[in-house]
């Protein structure tokens, strides 16, 4: 029992959330295991933001538990949870680098902000991960003057500064050319290893995710609906998964916005 | 339809209530959250700079113009009856007592208040303060706290400039233009302007004011509806909110300092 506590990252234990009258996950359980890449993927509008903003500790679930390495998210005190924020790190989507400081500056933000350590050795670091992020030379732009995918690799460099145990990763494929897309796609699967991280990766996109995760989580419904190892979602039983995988347009979820029948609603101005 | 416009009451009510505790919350939080001055010095000189330093030209023309339209009008009634003497203390105190931290929060709401707003839910809008958090930062401490005490410590220090340059600008046209006597105009001016009185209860004024409108644009900002929608929303509702509260306010204080 001990040691598959300890194997355990998150372990999100029958959460049930709703934003206003919404009901977003009603009772969904889920495991991220410690070293490996897991991935969360879904249509569009299920809330996987919202998922990570939970584990991050910054929505309250209405019920159930989430186990960030045994420990109860919701439960903790604002100090605590800060505290606990340190291992962890997110990508957002839009990168969200500080509009008002150099790439730099923004990859040295938290080192500043949560060490006292010499400027030179805060130099170092901050080009240590601006290296690995292939981003060294940009050191001087600002957010504003960098591409998309410049950008989330720059948001990437600042999230791994303080070295986390666990990092987020909101939907980093979204809106990426396929050279940047490739580049991110290295750089989840390379960091994950290289630097013995946990990688949480929530998005869409199948073929990349795929690519590089350990095991997969398909939510929709406010339910987990499939889950396994890349290969043994390929070969899953329910259409709701295979629509997904394969991407059909119309399946086990219609095409169709829930509607009146059509020849009825044609049929009403005449 | 009458319940449905009393649901409608109640959920107002309830949202500007929910509204004023956030706003309270999260000024507290700002306000009272321990500071700390190696890493909050510097981002507090860099506020009082945007803040501060950048209203100064608005402050000085509006100051320069407000006086002496002062001092134009406050001439053409005094003449009348030969009392063009007291034009000194007529623009001094007028200026002192309302028009110099009145007119100075008004404008401040404008340009520097807008801009706050703006700038805050733009930081909310492209996820900044949320990546923050996540990075155990506190966005309380670090955004709207040096912005805060930013603008209460400017916008009292910008009143003043606004009313010494209005006083230069009553001279300008009382006594460079329309001939008023320069003496009477400066010795009417010290006989009759006390510094408890008008002086610092002008400043006092004008701090209660710095509160009101940083409060004011700063939750709006904090609380935007992330959306470029919402902002421009939120950005109008802090010149109409803190336009209107300093007016109120205004009101409130003047009636218990020169009231009674």
């Amino acid at each position: 029992m001990e040691r598959i506590l300890s194997d355990l990252m998150v372990d999100i234990q029958n959460l049930t959330f709703s934003r206003g009258e919404r009901l977003i996950y009603d009772n969904m359980s889920m495991q991220v295991k410690r070293g490996q890449v897991t991935a969360i993927m879904g249509p569009s509008g299920i809330g996987k933001t919202t998922l990570l903003k939970l584990i991050g500790g910054q929505l309250k679930p209405e019920q159930g538990d989430i186990l960030y390495q045994g420990k109860s998210i919701p439960k903790m005190s604002r100090a605590e949870l800060y505290q606990t924020r340190k291992s962890m790190s997110m990508l957002f989507q839009s990168g969200a680098l500080f509009s008002e400081m150099t790439v730099f500056d923004n990859v040295a933000f938290p080192i500043r902000e949560h060490t006292k350590l010499p400027e030179t050795l805060i130099r170092t670091m901050v080009l240590m991960k601006l290296e690995a992020v292939g981003l060294r030379g940009a050191r001087d732009l600002m957010p504003s003057e960098l591409s998309g995918g410049m950008a989330r690799r720059a948001a990437l460099a600042r999230a791994i500064a303080l070295d986390p145990q666990l990092i987020m990763y909101d939907e980093p494929f979204a809106g990426q050319d396929p050279i940047s897309m490739g580049i991110v796609v290295k750089l989840i699967r390379e960091l994950n290893n290289a630097l013995g991280l946990t990688s949480i990766v929530v998005s869409h996109d199948v073929p990349e995710v795929m690519s590089i995760a350990d095991y997969v989580y398909v939510v929709a419904e406010k339910h987990v609906i499939g889950e396994g190892t890349p290969e043994q979602l390929r070969q899953h039983a329910s259409p709701l998964v295979q629509q997904f995988l394969k991407g059909e347009a119309d399946g086990a979820v219609p095409f169709h916005y829930k509607a009146a029948p059509y020849a009825d609603e044609l049929m009403e101005l005449l | 339809m009458f319940v449905s416009r009393l649901q409608r009451l109640g959920a107002d009510t309830i949202q500007t209530v929910a509204g004023l505790g956030r706003a309270a919350l999260m000024l507290f939080g700002a306000v009272f959250g321990k500071p700390d001055v190696r890493k909050g010095f510097p981002l507090l000189i860099k506020q009082l700079y945007v803040v501060g330093v950048l209203s100064l030209l608005i402050i000085l023309v509006s100051g320069l113009f407000i006086g002496m339209v002062l001092g134009l009008q406050g001439y053409t009634v005094l003449v009348k009856f030969g009392a063009e003497g007291m034009l000194g203390p007529l623009v001094a105190l007028s200026l002192l007592r309302e028009l110099g931290p009145v007119v100075t929060a008004l404008l401040f709401a404008g340009r520097a208040g807008s801009a706050l707003t703006a700038e805050i839910g733009l930081m909310k809008a492209t996820e900044q303060i949320s990546s923050m958090e996540m990075m155990a930062v506190d966005p309380l401490r670090r955004i709207i706290a040096p912005r805060f005490w930013a603008g209460v410590i400017s916008m009292p220090l910008l009143a003043i400039v606004f009313t010494a340059v209005g006083i230069l600008g009553g001279h300008l046209v009382g006594v460079d233009w329309l001939g008023v006597d320069a003496g009477s105009y400066w010795s009417a001016m010290q006989a009759n302007v006390d510094l408890h009185q008008d002086v610092f209860n002008g400043i006092i004024k004008s701090i209660v004011f710095a509160f009101v409108v940083m409060a004011i644009a700063l939750h709006k900002g904090f609380d935007a509806v992330p959306t470029s929608e919402g902002i421009a929303k939120a950005t109008t509702e802090t010149v109409v909110t803190a336009s209107l509260a300093v007016l109120a306010f205004d009101f409130v204080l003047t009636a218990l300092m020169f009231g009674g």
